[in-house]
C-alpha cells in the first residue's frame, strides 16, 4: 500500500483522476439515488398543470426575480408549518422547470399564497406594496398592468414544457393563446375551452379587475393565485402522531 | 532517493525527499487524529444502523429508529396544540359570551389573536385593523355583515364572494355602466347619498338635485341600503349615513361606485384556520378600536 501510494502520488494525471473519483463518491451516493428511489417524489394523481396564463405569470415571476426575495418551500419546521400551512412536498413542484424553491426570504414564503388574499389585494400590492402594507420594502411593479401580455408564443412555451415531461396535450398546446385570453375573460367565448382542458377548479376571472386586454398583471396574479393549489397532496399527507 | 534513511538528530526515518540538501522527516500522523478518525468511523457506522442512510436502488435503509423529519414536525405541531389545549379547549367548548366573561381567557385571546391577525388579515385590513380603499376598516364598528362575534366568525369562515359553498355574497350593480340609471340620475343619487352623512356638498349639488336623488334612491337603492340608507347586514350593504366610506367619499369616488358597481372579495378561511383560530380572531377583531359603544 505505501508503495502504491508512493507511485500514485508521483503521477500527476493519475493522482488528479484519483482525487476526482474519491470526491465524487459522496455526490454519487447522495444525489444519484434520488432519481431511483420511488419515495423521492410523492404520488399526486389530482395534480394539474399550469394553464398558459399561469405559465406566462410564472415566466414573469422569474423575469422580475421574485425568487430572490420569496421562497416557495415551506420547510418541515413547526414555526413554518404553523405560519404558512402544510410543508411543501416534492411533487408540488414536479411541473416547475426550473424549480423556484428559493434560498432566501426577504419577503414571506409564497408556496401557499394561492387564494389567501383577493385578486384586488394582489393587484394593489403589486402596483405599490406600500399602499396596503406601509412597512413593506418590496419594489413596486406598476408596469405589469400597463404591459399587454405576449400570448402568441405561449403554445411554444407549453411545447417546451412538454418536452421536459409536463403532460400538456396537443390540444392544450394548439389552444394556448386562446386559453390565456379566455382565463382572464370569463364572459368571452374562449373561457369554456379553458375549463374543458384544465378542469373545473381553474380560476377564470379578470384577475387585474379589467376584462378585455390581457396584461402581465393578469398573468402574474393568475400564477400567484394557483400557488399551492395544483394538488391537495400536501393537506392529505398523514403522519402518525403519538398522543 | 534513499528510503529508510534515519535523521541523525531526531532518530526518525525520512521520506527520502530532498530539496537542496533539506530532507523531510517521515513523521507519523499524531495518535489523536487517528483516535478521532476511529471515533468518527464508529459514529457513522452506528448512525447508518439507526438512521435512514444507505440507498438501495428503489428504496433505502430506513434505520432502526424510524426517524422522519415529517413525523418530527407533525409531532411538534401536535404537541404544541396539546400544550395550548389548556385554554384553547375552553375556547372550543364555550360560547362567545362565556369567553368574554373570563378575563384570563380573553388575555390569551388578545395575545394569540394579534399574531393570527398579523399573519393572515393585516395585509388587507392593516395591522391595527384600520383598512384602506376597498378593504374595510375593522376598528370603526361599521360592520357590513354584522359585528357580533358569531357574525364575524361566520364571515371569516366562509368569506365574502369567496369560493366557499356557504359564502356570504353581495354585489352592488353597475347602475351607470349597465344602463340602469341615466347619467343625470347617477349624479342626482350621488349628491343625495353624500348629503345623507352631511358631507360638504360637491360642485353642482343643488337642493333640487338632492331632492331628485332622493327619488332615484327610493326607487333603486332602498332594497339593500334601507329606506333611511342605514344599510343591511343580511346583504352586506353598508350604512350610508355614517362617516365610513369603503371606497372613498369624494364625489368622483361615490360616482365610480354607483356607475361601475362594487363587489368586494374576502377569501374564506375555513381551510386555512382551525375553528378555534376563527373564534379567537372573531373576538380579537371585535375588540379592535375599543369596546363596542
Amino acid at each position: 500500500m505505501p508503495n502504491f501510494h508512493r507511485k500514485l502520488e508521483r503521477s500527476a494525471i493519475g493522482f488528479v483522476v484519483a482525487i476526482i473519483v474519491v470526491s465524487s463518491i459522496g455526490g454519487f451516493v447522495e444525489i444519484a439515488p434520488l432519481f431511483t428511489i420511488d419515495e423521492t417524489v410523492e404520488k399526486a394523481p389530482d395534480m394539474r398543470v399550469y394553464t398558459p396564463l399561469e405559465l406566462a405569470g410564472r415566466n414573469i415571476y422569474v423575469r422580475e426575480g421574485c425568487y430572490a426575495c420569496h421562497s416557495q418551500m415551506i420547510r418541515t419546521l413547526r414555526d413554518e408549518v404553523e405560519r404558512y400551512g402544510p410543508y411543501s412536498l416534492a411533487v408540488e413542484s414536479q411541473y416547475d422547470h426550473p424549480m423556484l424553491w428559493g434560498s432566501k426570504r426577504t419577503g414571506p414564503d409564497l408556496a401557499r399564497i394561492g387564494g389567501k388574499y383577493s385578486d384586488a389585494w394582489q393587484v394593489a400590492h403589486l402596483r405599490n406594496p406600500r399602499d396596503v402594507v406601509p412597512v413593506s420594502v418590496m419594489p413596486a411593479y406598476r408596469w405589469l398592468e400597463d404591459n399587454t401580455l405576449r400570448t402568441e408564443d405561449l403554445g411554444l412555451h407549453l411545447k417546451a414544457m412538454s418536452r421536459v415531461g409536463v403532460p400538456y396535450t396537443q390540444a392544450m398546446i394548439d389552444n394556448a393563446t386562446n386559453d390565456a385570453y379566455g382565463q382572464a375573460n370569463p364572459d368571452s367565448n374562449f373561457a369554456a375551452g379553458v375549463v374543458e382542458r384544465y378542469g373545473e377548479a381553474t380560476n377564470i376571472r379578470a384577475f387585474d379587475g379589467e376584462p378585455g386586454r390581457v396584461t402581465e398583471m393578469d398573468a402574474l396574479v393568475a400564477y400567484l393565485q394557483i400557488l399551492g393549489k395544483l394538488t391537495n397532496a400536501a393537506t392529505a399527507a398523514n403522519v402518525a402522531i403519538k398522543e | 532517493m534513499e528510503l529508510g534513511k534515519r535523521d541523525p538528530v531526531t532518530g526518525r526515518t525520512t521520506t527520502g525527499h530532498e530539496w537542496n540538501g533539506i530532507e523531510e522527516l517521515d513523521t507519523p500522523v499524531p495518535r489523536v487524529v487517528l483516535f478521532f478518525l476511529a471515533v468518527a468511523t464508529l459514529f457513522s457506522v452506528i448512525y447508518w444502523v439507526l438512521m435512514p442512510a444507505w440507498p438501495l436502488g428503489w428504496t433505502y435503509t430506513k434505520g432502526l429508529l424510524g426517524f422522519s423529519d415529517r413525523a418530527v414536525v407533525a409531532q411538534a405541531v401536535h404537541d404544541a396544540a396539546t400544550e395550548r389545549g389548556v385554554w384553547t379547549d375552553r375556547i372550543a367548548n364555550s360560547d362567545f359570551a362565556q369567553i368574554e366573561a373570563d378575563p384570563a381567557l380573553m388575555r390569551s385571546v388578545k395575545e394569540t389573536g394579534r399574531t393570527l391577525f398579523a399573519d393572515n388579515c393585516a395585509v388587507c385590513h392593516g395591522t391595527e385593523g384600520s383598512g384602506g380603499p376597498g378593504f374595510p376598516n375593522l376598528s370603526a364598528k361599521a360592520w357590513l355583515w354584522g359585528g357580533s362575534p358569531d357574525q364575524i366568525a361566520e364571515t371569516i369562515r366562509v368569506g365574502i364572494n369567496a369560493e366557499n359553498p356557504d359564502t356570504r355574497s353581495s354585489q352592488m350593480l353597475a347602475f351607470g355602466r349597465d344602463g340602469i340609471l341615466t347619467r343625470p340620475q347617477v349624479n342626482d343619487v350621488v349628491a343625495y347619498v353624500r348629503s345623507l352623512s352631511g358631507l360638504e356638498p360637491g360642485a353642482g349639488s343643488t337642493p333640487e338635485r338632492i331632492e331628485a336623488g332622493r327619488e332615484v334612491f327610493a326607487a333603486n337603492c332602498v332594497a339593500c341600503h334601507g329606506d333611511a340608507g342605514k344599510g343591511n347586514h343580511e346583504v352586506g350593504a353598508p350604512d350610508l349615513t355614517d362617516a365610513n366610506w369603503l371606497y372613498g367619499s369624494d364625489v368622483q369616488s361615490v360616482f365610480n361606485t354607483v356607475h361601475g358597481g362594487r363587489q368586494g372579495h374576502m377569501p374564506h378561511w375555513q381551510n386555512r384556520l382551525t375553528p378555534v383560530d376563527v373564534k379567537i380572531l372573531a373576538l380579537y377583531v371585535q375588540s379592535l378600536g375599543g369596546k363596542t359603544p
